[in-house]
């Protein structure tokens, strides 16, 4: 009997203590983003959440929770904001084998509000301050080799993937696009989170897409959409043996 | 001030012919006739081609460096500073950054050998259309096809010289290739390779092959085919004065001389313009061959591109057996295939002359239209071809027009099988009506758009008969003979003859020429 009861009341104790450390707990460590973060930045996720009601609430869900038409973005983090609105692929036009590049909706104010506010979610990846492209050059060259230029081909041109699906061309993504693309991993592309590539490597690898993409002259002339032998097979034949068989006809004529 | 540069020439010139004997073999040489069409200058494309890659060859010798001996790069282009590499490519890159000139070469040398590749193929299917390799031409026929596999061995050998992710990609592949042979692969790759890929002395064996052995090979080939061009004269479509036993057209000097000439610099301008303007093989963007990286829309040059799409279309069918693994998914792509397709190449004039029975010498070109069946095969091949060539580039078409790559490789594998043998169908059938339109002119004259009232009432519309060179061009081959004789004959519309026209199949009735003398073969009607 008396054992029945011990057993009772040691019970009641652990549920006490449980419902003591929940109830310290959301005393105490809940508001503590809220203490953290100033007034500036509540203000920005305020902004952001307003923002995210009228533009992506009708996929994301009007909690977050997600949906048929889009997934929940708890925990995907700011990077994925800067990602997907900065280069215009969100909000989505229609649903695709994959969402396009289009002309970005959102200012920049915006898309910090937006990302702000998916941060205060549940955290995720960030972009870091200071500038992201001023890596070392050939390590990034060689990392690009490595990790990237098998979808996204050598010069950053893009490539298939099954289904109609591809890697984007680099041309287009500033440094900001480029690095939450790698922390985020968009779509079919694997996520390279900071143990995978240091914060040095991914500013490296940005630093060459930049410089690929961007400040390549192409010293041999014009380069033929870096796509490879395909144009340069495709060149030989209609400007090569296509003018020379005008050649060939015109002194012919004067036999 | 002539008379004595004359003076000078003719005394050099009688010192020469005094030791020599040389004066009759120039001044028969001089006197040589060479036929004129546009469709005989293909060839010449492809050897001036060769020599401007026999010329900017022998300047990228100069400087690059055939060794897989690892350095660390420090050249002038930055993104590749510190990086090791091969002194294969690091001489590479050299040559297109520091090499006065170098850049230029490289791009004029590639742009070449593409060029070089595509007039041979365009040539071969001049001489295939025209029925050139026929008795008594199959000799050069096969030295023609030598020197297009040949080309395609020296083109890949180049490709790989440089040790670049490309070059490195390409040679891992042809390491596969020799691989899925089987039961001898493992020791056929080891062979070639010296070892395990990439094995370490690949690049030197590949340098002395692409530089001297196959180039050298080639040339004899070139001289040999051209001899025998020589020596056996050139073909000519028919035409007023031109038979089977003479040769119209101008002397090789001076009018062939000049127009040959004039040619070539045509020729070596639009190289050198694609070697100016329009990058080839960026090696630098590529970077240092490197086993653990390849990058998205790694592609061989074009004249090996059917290979790779044959290798795409293929399903991959793989069998492990008795402890061993055989590949036919590579096997059959790679080997088998263009083992047949050159083999059937190779054959093609014996196989032609076998079904229809012809023996004859043949000094004469064929209008492809007077051979439906054999321009019906011909382009029924150059489909299938196409259709593989398209198959190598499926990721940049899904690429560039956004499209689904498997979708595109499960249609290319349908009409690798269904479209060929509707373009023979197509094709056929367009010779017989091209036939039958230039019956119709022959018979019925060109419309002369005008229009008479016969007394009667009723209209009829004038034609005038065709001028006499057009309808002796017309009426020139036996085919075309007998389908006139039937028009006439007959009197009806030359459709229900033309319908069944004879094809090669069918011999032509014990209609065997004789074999024209050889001396007589050359009667210049100049």
């Amino acid at each position: 009997m008396t054992s029945t009861r011990s057993r009772i009341s040691g019970y009641a104790v652990v549920v006490l203590a449980l419902a003591l450390v929940g109830g310290l707990y959301t005393a105490f460590a809940a508001p503590k983003p809220k203490a953290d973060t100033g007034t500036n930045q509540s203000i920005a996720v305020k902004e952001g959440r307003q923002l995210y009601l009228q533009g992506c609430s009708t996929c994301h869900g009007l909690s977050n929770q997600g949906g048929a038409g889009g997934p929940s973005l708890i925990g995907v983090g700011a990077s994925a904001v800067v990602f997907q609105v900065e280069s215009g692929r969100m909000p989505l036009a229609s649903a695709a084998a994959q969402a396009p590049r289009k002309a970005v909706k959102y200012d920049r104010t915006q898309i910090d509000q937006l990302a702000a506010y998916v941060q205060s979610l549940g955290g995720g990846p960030t972009l870091p301050s200071g500038p992201l492209d001023d890596g070392n050059l050939a390590l990034g060259g060689d990392l690009f080799r490595t990790n990237c230029s098998s979808c996204h081909n050598f010069a950053g041109a893009g490539g298939a993937l099954t289904r109609a699906k591809y890697a984007p061309a680099l041309k287009p993504a500033d440094a900001r696009v480029i690095w939450a693309a790698m922390q985020s991993g968009p779509e079919n592309m694997p996520r390279f989170s900071d143990n995978q590539l240091t914060p040095d490597e991914k500013k490296a690898i940005t630093t060459y897409v930049r410089f690929i993409t961007n400040q390549n002259k192409d010293p041999g002339g014009a380069a033929l959409g870096h796509y490879g032998p395909i144009p340069e097979g495709l060149v030989v034949f209609l400007v090569g043996i296509g003018v020379l068989i005008i050649v060939t006809l015109w002194i012919g004529a004067r036999a | 001030m002539a008379t004595l540069v004359e003076k000078g020439a003719s005394g050099a010139a009688t010192w020469v012919d005094d030791r020599l004997g040389s004066s009759n073999f120039i001044k028969r040489s001089l006197n040589k006739v060479f036929p004129d069409h546009w469709s005989f200058m293909l060839g010449e494309i492809a050897l001036y081609s060769f020599i401007v890659l026999l010329l900017s060859g022998t300047y990228l010798t100069l400087f690059f460096e055939g060794s897989s001996r690892e350095v660390i790069y420090n050249g002038a282009y930055t993104p590749l500073k510190g990086i090791p590499m091969s002194a294969a490519y690091e001489s590479t890159l050299r040559i297109s950054f520091e090499v006065r000139g170098g850049l230029f070469m490289r791009q004029i040398h590639h742009w070449a050998a593409l060029l070089f590749m595509a007039a041979i193929v365009v040539h071969l299917m001049r001489v295939f259309f025209t029925g050139a390799f026929r008795k008594p031409r199959e000799l050069n026929w096969l030295i023609g096809v030598g020197l297009l596999v040949l080309g395609i061995v020296e083109g890949f050998a180049g490709y790989s010289l440089p040790d670049d992710l490309l070059s490195g990609t390409g040679l891992r592949i042809a390491y596969s290739i020799a691989l899925s042979v089987p039961v001898l692969g493992t020791w056929v790759s080891f062979l070639v390779f010296g070892g395990e890929y990439p094995g370490g002395s690949i690049i030197e064996r590949l340098y002395p092959i692409h530089i001297l052995l196959v180039p050298g090979i080639i040339l004899a080939l070139i001289t040999f085919h051209m001899m025998l061009i020589w020596y056996q004269k050139h073909t000519q479509f028919a035409g007023p004065g031109r038979t089977e036993n003479n040769v119209v057209g101008s002397k090789i000097y001076p009018a062939y001389a000049a127009k040959a000439g004039g040619f070539f610099f045509l020729v070596f301008a639009v190289m050198a313009a694609l070697g100016g303007l329009a990058q080839i093989n960026p090696i630098w963007l590529y970077g240092p061959y490197d086993p653990s990286q390849v990058s998205a829309g790694s592609q061989p040059d074009w004249y090996v591109g059917f290979l790779d799409g044959s290798t795409r279309l293929m399903p991959n069918w793989e069998l492990r057996t008795l402890g061993h693994t055989f590949s036919p998914n590579v096997l059959i792509p790679t080997q088998v295939l263009p083992g047949v397709l050159f083999g059937l190449l190779a054959l093609y004039p014996f196989i032609e002359a076998k079904l229809t029975g012809d023996r004859a010498y043949h000094n004469l070109l064929d209008r492809p239209r007077d051979k439906p069946v054999r321009t019906g095969l011909g382009v029924m091949s150059i489909t299938f071809y196409l259709i593989l060539l398209v198959a190598g580039g499926n990721d940049i078409i899904a690429s560039i027009f956004h499209l689904s790559i498997n979708e595109i490789t499960y249609t290319l594998r349908a009409a690798l099988f269904i479209v060929p043998p509707l373009a023979y169908l197509a094709t056929k059938r367009l010779c017989i009506s091209l036939q039958q339109a230039d019956v119709h002119l022959l018979h019925h004259g060109v419309e002369s758009g005008t229009i008479r009232r016969l007394p009667s009432g009723e209209f009829v519309e004038e034609t005038v008969p065709l001028p006499s060179q057009y309808s002796v061009l017309l009426a020139t081959t036996p085919e075309r003979k007998e389908l006139i004789a039937h028009a006439h004959t007959e009197d009806s519309e030359p459709k229900a003859v033309a319908a069944k026209p004879r094809g090669f199949f069918r011999p032509r009735g014990g209609v065997v020429e004789p074999p024209p003398d050889h001396k007589e073969l050359e009667r210049t009607v100049d």
